[in-house]
């Protein structure tokens, strides 16, 4: 049994009703669990005070939405060689899911700078670059919706997808470079994943867990819908013509 | 493919503008920048290599959306696609046309124009090489988008959408360019750095362009 | 039951408020759209079984 079988839609809908009730209720156990614990019962950082408790939700999401693009790009990448619609759907399905996860990495990375640095904003290179980040998934996901053909329309924005990662790469390394003369030596770092002890480490790890799986669940449950909508067309397309033949 | 390139700016001149429109909006948005920021002399000269830069980003933008869109609009695209010339080549020609009648008039405008912000004069030389690098390469990632959205209503809006985070790399290095070499720092690493995005974009981005165009073809 | 804040009450508080409030928007969204689709999908394949 090969993992393409699932490529087939009506498969994919059929195996993922059971699992998506369990995969919302893990993910939900997890960000509940992992959130109460960290806000909770983790201490304060003897720099950074209480905010170091945003450490929780924005760790998680800036990672959610690294990954989220790369599985676009699989997705993207598969749906080009091999054909298979659910691929592509389940690119675009990603991609709003995506959007959401680096926003709340925006707002709360701004949030968290605003005691530390003293402003809203900071040209800080990881804040910049997912901003940037941002303005891709919007590209993406404005490109699905201007072109009506729906075939055409998975073939332009996975083309979009690749072009976009090497470029959002190259921006990486450009913005890297762009900051340097700014804040050489940062005296302070939101990279958490350095300086993160034990006791907020197993919290965080949860969070991430939380954040994984809720993406798996939203994703399975927006690509089902994608494949009901593609049905619908496709059963109004068929209504239509039998219509033009009476 | 000569021949292709000659007759995209023959289009371009009669068109109207041509190579005059780009400079013209390039320099109106030079002159618009001291009656947002002040007049003050120190605060020009620190962000005129940015504003030379962004003003030429969206001066190539402005036209990007012409690069396929006469071809498109009297069905000759199709023609285009089956000629004995590659696609891919096509493409390049579009945006070596784009960028002679665009980017090159920019790249030797802008250290005529440079004084008006106050550039300092050590950046000069830094500006124009970061522009000559930067602007074939703005036009090739430009044909790119162009092909993306040809024939889309309101596809200008969306093109810009596309192609100007594309476009931020090149801004970056050639604006930190400018900004060293008019400090005195060390400026050629950008500018290394702009030439391999050059080199780059001009491997892979006719290849994508055709991509594209084949797919919206179809 | 609270932990003290102290001076950092407001940026926790708000960071905590407004990314539970996206996922939440995102989550009742697309739950909204599934069930809208599913419901549009029986009434079409009802139609063109009958």
């Amino acid at each position: 049994m090969s993992i393409w079988e699932y490529a087939n839609p009506k498969k994919f809908v059929e195996t993922t009703t059971p699992l998506l009730p369990w995969t919302f209720g893990l993910s939900g156990l997890c960000l509940v669990g992992g959130l109460i614990w960290g806000f909770f019962f983790t201490p304060d950082d003897y720099r950074q005070g209480a905010t170091v408790k945003i450490i929780y939700l924005h760790v998680p999401s800036a990672l959610m939405a690294i990954n989220a693009w790369l599985m676009m790009l699989v997705a993207s990448l598969i749906w080009l060689v091999r054909r298979h619609h659910v691929s592509a759907l389940a690119a675009r399905a990603a991609a709003p899911v995506g959007v959401t996860m680096t926003l709340v990495a925006l707002v709360t990375g701004a949030i968290w700078g605003q005691p530390m640095w003293g402003t809203w904003w900071a040209w800080d290179p990881r804040l910049t670059s997912f901003l940037i980040l941002f303005l891709f998934y919007l590209g993406y996901m404005a490109l699905w919706e201007a072109i009506a053909d729906p075939d055409t329309a998975a073939d332009l924005t996975s083309v979009l997808c690749i072009v976009g990662s090497v470029f959002a790469l190259l921006s990486r390394y450009a913005v890297n470079f762009w900051n340097q003369g700014l804040h050489q030596g940062a005296s302070l770092s939101l990279d958490a994943e350095k300086n993160v002890a034990d006791i907020f480490y197993y919290p965080l790890l949860a969070c991430i867990a939380g954040f994984v799986l809720l993406f798996i669940a939203l994703v399975l449950m927006r690509t089902r819908t994608e494949i009901r909508v593609r049905r619908i067309r496709a059963l109004e397309l068929r209504a239509r013509r039998a219509e033009a033949r009476t | 493919m000569k021949a292709l390139i000659l007759r995209d700016l023959r289009l371009a001149i009669r068109a109207g503008g041509g190579f005059g429109l780009g400079l013209a909006f390039f320099l109106i948005v030079i002159v618009l920048v001291p009656f947002g920021v002040g007049p003050e002399a120190a605060v020009l000269r620190r962000i005129a290599p940015g504003i030379l830069w962004v003003a030429a980003l969206l001066a190539a933008l402005l036209s990007l959306d012409r690069i396929f869109a006469l071809d498109h609009e009297d069905g000759s695209l199709p023609l285009l696609a089956t000629a004995p010339l590659p696609l891919e080549s096509v493409a390049l020609a579009k945006a070596i046309a784009h960028w002679i009648t665009t980017g090159l008039p920019l790249t030797l405008a802008a250290p005529g124009l440079g004084f008006l912000l106050n550039l300092s004069p050590a950046a000069y030389p830094w500006l124009f090489g970061g522009l000559a690098l930067g602007t074939p390469a703005l036009s090739l990632i430009g044909t790119f988008g162009a092909a993306l959205t040809v024939g889309l209503r309101r596809g200008g809006l969306l093109l810009s959408l596309l192609v100007l985070p594309l476009y931020v790399p090149i801004l970056i290095f050639g604006a930190e360019a400018a900004r060293r070499g008019g400090d005195g720092l060390e400026a050629t690493v950008p500018l290394v750095f702009l030439g391999g995005i050059a080199l780059g974009t001009l491997a892979l981005m006719p290849f994508a362009a055709a991509l594209v165009l084949r797919i919206n073809l179809r | 039951m609270m932990p003290d804040l102290g001076p950092y009450a407001g940026p926790v508080i708000w960071a905590y408020v407004a990314s539970i409030g996206l996922i939440l928007v995102l989550v009742l969204a697309s739950w909204r759209r599934a069930v809208r689709i599913r419901r549009a999908l029986e009434k079409a394949e009802g139609q063109s079984r009958g």
